[in-house]
């Protein structure tokens, strides 16, 4: 039996691991995959089963955590935003050359537009070059059906699948059917070979000899895809390759069917057979396909001396953010004119009086504090740097404070201050949240230790990952305890909450730790005001 | 049967709460849904929108194309400009006329609400005024919910006021008559601007 439930993109994959059997589920949060790890914590069947669902400190452990899962039999997923791919991909990339026994799911949120991310970067690139398979739903119900597919297809071949979703298609939602049943989960069982998970290398260079030929079943498996298609079109002038969510645009260009021949790509290894009829049977190819041109580079080859072309590296699709339907019905009535008998619509003038609306650290957020305190004491100072790091205080780059010069990656903030702290720039300022810290900064914080490094580290602790929704901060509670462990000298451990009537306090604070010349540690701590609210509701309701 | 619909405001408005009643108002009336959100750094107080997609067919595109929108629902009076280029030329704006200024270059009302008038279909007043008269200033969502009902053929009014029911009911009856209240009261005074433009056409 079925039923109809309205969902998210990332719900709907959740769903459909809880109801194929899943047993682990492993994330650090990180928009657009937050939702993911979400819908299982709350989820009355995984709660029932005591599916594991506990944020791990980042994306490296919880890649070897489900790892450590599936090594075990039981099927798992770990979930994370495409920058996280980049924390977990040691794990990753090795784990293609372990494989996987019980079902494993690399789900890899792409955000393509940037709407909360550092880049564009595209997952796709990361399979290919690990040799998994990955699968890329173009809906939700898709990605529902997609999580059994995948555990099956991850124990048929043993090895991780990487499902590639998107911003739009994580953060939209439809109706999905789903099953009424969930199966069971499986038994604890270990690998049929288990030499395979010692990558030693004697081990190792026979088992990527095996990658490689089992690369060639995993083309297999996407000529036979039920995700995969060729949608024959009367049309051959044109053909289109269409991959996630480019076939659904594709399709809303043409309510009546699309008329030239499509393939339809949604799982890879790409199906070569499929493509081979395209180029056989159609006058020139448009390639459609959401994030960076994979698909497009591997059809042109180096020389490009083939059949004509379209995409984003010839500009019919704009190289960069995420497709819309008028990106994509702007190709074709670039490339067909009117011959392709889109309607052009009527287009209304823009606002003239609209302005930007950029987003900002909430009233009563004790991040405003500290950057209140922080620009207090560096105007004292002619060429302060303060190196800053990903999360909500991030937004201090932004009007009024404009306090940040640097944002690259979690955890930077403390390395590229030491760096300059070698260099000898003085005052030199890491500005890192608590989540961010325990992610990636403490063992940038063992270096600057090590070397006693003549810099200040703020901790902005508000007891929570803030800028994707207020999920539990591993470090809660942990973070003297953590920085003394890692050695920072107690006198220069310093704490204080920050909070407005204490602006004086903290100045006097970071003046103190900016002048000793050699590291500190300020841990400035108030609870984010988004979860004190929430917690304050609850706490109201149970009365 | 198909209505495009773009609902803005700023984060933290409450522009979710709108589009998961009207959701799950279309799923119970048996229609096709999409909704596209906004969740991240731009809830920190950034303008969002969501394109919400309702058909009596099934729909392709989680986006809706410039030009194609039925109808813009706003919260915040610039924020209902933002979206232009996706108005069809026979779509309606339904929009709340308190600015929400959190940013020094905020346009000067008269701007905005001339840059609004000239748009035709537009129905704009005091949400927030309406709210505090009939229940409480915080259903002023629930008032443009009622109003842009009124511009949503395939949907149901008793189906939205289930809506309101299943969302609130867990926060008592006063909070779920309130928020009814402000719904219909909105849907009313909807219907008083309507009846003008459309006079004003004919």
């Amino acid at each position: 039996m079925k039923t109809k439930k309205l969902l998210l993109g990332d719900e709907a994959l959740a769903l459909g691991a809880i109801n194929s059997g899943l047993s682990g589920a492993y994330a650090y949060p990180g928009t657009p995959s937050t939702e993911i790890m979400e819908f299982i914590q709350a989820d009355p069947t995984a709660r029932r089963r005591g599916v594991h669902s506990h944020w791990s400190s980042n994306e490296k452990t919880a890649m070897e955590e489900a790892l450590g899962m599936s090594y075990c039999g039981k099927r798992a997923t770990v979930s994370m935003k495409h920058v996280g791919m980049n924390v977990a991909a040691d794990a990753f990339v090795n784990s293609a050359m372990t494989g996987a026994n019980g079902g494993l799911l690399v789900i890899a949120a792409d955000d393509p537009s940037m709407h909360s991310s550092q880049n564009e970067q595209d997952s796709r690139f990361y399979a290919e070059f690990a040799l998994t398979p990955v699968l890329e739903p173009s809906d939700q119900q898709e990605a529902y059906d997609m999580a059994r597919y995948g555990f099956e297809l991850s124990e048929r071949f043993a090895i991780p699948v990487m499902v590639r979703l998107v911003t739009r298609l994580s953060h939209s939602r439809a109706v999905v059917e789903v099953d009424d049943e969930p199966s069971a989960e499986n038994q604890l069982g270990y690998p049929a070979n288990p030499r395979q998970w010692v990558l030693m290398p004697a081990i190792s260079k026979e088992r990527y000899k095996r990658l490689l030929a089992d690369y060639d079943d995993f083309e297999k498996a996407s000529e036979e895809s039920p995700f995969n298609f060729y949608n024959d079109g009367p049309d051959r002038s044109l053909g289109i390759v269409a991959s996630g969510l480019g076939w659904n645009y594709l399709k809303e260009a043409f309510p009546e069917g699309v008329p030239y021949p499509v393939v339809k790509i949604s799982q890879y290894p790409a199906p070569r057979k499929m493509l081979a009829r395209l180029f056989e049977e159609c006058d020139e190819i448009l390639i459609v396909e959401e994030g960076q041109p994979l698909l497009e580079r591997r059809l042109r080859g180096l020389l490009d001396s083939g059949k004509r072309i379209y995409g984003k590296l010839s500009g019919e699709i704009e190289p960069t953010g995420e497709l819309t339907p008028d990106s994509v019905k702007g190709a074709l009535l670039g490339i067909k004119g009117d011959d392709c008998k889109i309607a052009r619509p009527e287009i209304r003038e823009a606002s003239k009086v609209t302005m930007p609306r950029p987003p900002a650290l909430c009233q009563g957020c004790g991040h405003r504090d500290v950057y209140a305190a922080l620009n207090g004491v560096l105007e004292e100072y002619e060429s302060p740097k303060v190196f800053g790091d990903i999360g909500c205080y991030t937004l201090g780059f932004l009007r009024p404070f404009n306090a940040i010069d640097t944002v690259v990656d979690m955890g930077a903030s403390i390395t590229m201050a030491k760096g300059a702290a070698d260099a000898g720039q003085h005052p030199a300022v890491a500005i890192i949240g608590d989540s961010t810290f325990t992610h990636s900064g403490m063992t940038g914080l063992l270096d600057a230790v090590n070397e006693n490094s003549p810099m200040t580290v703020i901790i902005s602790d508000n007891l929570t990952t803030g800028m994707t929704g207020g999920q539990d901060s591993q470090g809660t509670g942990k973070l003297e305890q953590i920085c003394l462990g890692i050695g920072v000298d107690p006198a220069h451990c310093r704490t204080i909450d920050s909070l407005p009537k204490n602006v004086e306090e903290m100045k006097r604070l970071f003046r103190e730790e900016i002048e000793y010349p050699g590291l500190s540690v300020i841990i400035s701590r108030r609870e984010c005001i988004q979860t004190a609210r929430r917690h304050a509701s609850a706490k109201a309701a149970q009365k | 049967m198909k209505s495009d619909i773009i609902l803005a405001g700023v984060g933290g408005q409450g522009i979710l709460s709108i589009a998961t009643i009207l959701g799950e108002a279309a799923l119970s009336d048996g229609l096709h849904l999409k909704q596209a959100e906004v969740h991240g750094m731009s809830q920190r107080g950034g303008d969002v929108q969501s394109n919400l997609r309702l058909s009596s067919l099934p729909i392709a595109s989680d986006l809706i194309p410039l030009g194609g929108a039925d109808l813009i629902v706003s919260l915040e009076p610039m924020e209902s400009l933002r979206y232009f280029p996706w108005l069809s030329p026979t779509g309606w704006i339904v929009t709340n006329t308190v600015p929400f200024v959190n940013i020094p270059d905020y346009p000067e009302e008269s701007a905005i609400m001339a840059e609004l008038k000239a748009q035709g279909n537009v129905v704009a007043f005091d949400m927030e005024a309406l709210a505090k008269e009939v229940a409480t200033q915080r259903a002023s969502n629930m008032v443009l919910l009622g109003a842009c009902s009124l511009f949503i053929e395939g949907i149901r009014e008793e189906d939205i006021e289930k809506g309101i029911r299943n969302v609130f009911s867990r926060k008592g009856e006063a909070m779920v008559e309130s928020n009814l209240k402000a719904l219909r009261a909105g849907r009313e005074r909807a219907k008083e601007y309507a009846k003008q433009i459309k006079g004003d056409g004919e």
